[in-house]
């Protein structure tokens, strides 16, 4: 397998639908090749630090303006 | 469709179909409960596309409302959550064509269609990189990096990564197939991996060189 083999796998190992023997190949690559064992696991990390900081805060007041507004919709149309 | 609707019909159905249904026989309490469940994602979602805090309050805004219109033509055979999704993908497209008027607005917008590049930066990042930085300086870091991608990668980012979207369900929300999907996620993804590691990288010890070209 090819680093750029290997890399078109990412999103298929990420979401754990390789093939046992793709999986093996992949394993098999990655134990050899420092490059993309750092790819991957920074790849990994990228996401994991975006899935778990906030970086836009819900603004104060907007839930209640958002319910407001529902609450006259609704008393139109219910 | 088929595909969610089938994958949907082999498990317990979602606790939201429950709430739709409530909502349906006229028990506003009901929506306000799938309001607090989604508003942060539907808030970031709008923020992540227009780039811009009004817009994207006032897209979380019209998006619930919208959808609260339009509850009768949710037909159940995809999520709620993902029906609500492409109505806030749509609406914050509509609020950037507004802002530029004139110019089309697309995702597919500053994309290159260079394929299959391997990244040449090997610099590992350090264990807990976000440990070197305060919560304020890493959500800059983080708004800054991200902000950076071209509109089209940073969308497919943020519904499938961040989101947690399928593939499936990204490609339909945004109308594109679902190899383009995988494309532009592996792009965002090496992109933003990248950009971090001006931040994130670890620091190389006395006679160590750095792998970079």
């Amino acid at each position: 397998m090819k680093c750029s083999e290997f890399l078109a796998l990412l999103d298929d190992l990420m979401d754990d639908s390789l093939t046992p023997e793709v999986r093996a190949d992949f394993e098999q690559h990655l134990s050899g090749c420092e490059h993309c064992e750092v790819i991957l696991n920074t790849t990994r990390k990228t996401i994991e630090i975006y899935r778990s900081h906030e970086i836009y805060d819900l603004p104060a007041g907007l839930r209640e303006r958002l319910h407001a507004a529902i609450m006259t919709r609704c008393k139109k149309s219910c | 469709m088929s595909t969610i609707q089938s994958i949907a019909g082999e498990l317990e159905p979602h606790p939201d179909v429950a709430l739709v249904e409530r909502v349906r026989e006229g028990d506003v309490a009901a929506y306000d409960e799938l309001v607090r469940k989604y508003e942060r994602q539907v808030f970031r979602i709008a923020q992540h596309i227009t780039q811009n805090r009004e817009d994207a309050e006032d897209v979380m805004q019209d998006a619930f409302l919208k959808a609260y219109e339009k509850l009768d033509q949710f037909q159940g055979n995809s999520k709620f959550y993902t029906w609500l999704v492409r109505i806030a993908v749509n609406e914050s497209l509509m609020r950037l064509r507004k802002r530029r008027t004139g110019k089309m607005v697309s995702i597919d917008e500053e994309i290159e269609t260079e394929e299959g590049s391997v990244p040449r930066d090997l610099a590992d990042w350090a264990p807990d990189p976000e440990q070197n930085y305060n919560q304020a300086e890493l959500a800059e870091i983080l708004r800054k990096t991200i902000q950076g991608l071209p509109q089209g990668f940073r969308i497919v980012f943020v519904l499938r990564d961040v989101e947690g979207l399928s593939t499936e369900e990204t490609a339909e929300t945004l109308n594109l197939s679902i190899p383009a999907v995988k494309s532009r996620l592996l792009r965002a993804r090496l992109q933003l991996r990248e950009r971090l590691s001006r931040y994130f990288h670890r620091k190389k010890g006395p006679g160590e060189t750095r792998n970079e070209k």
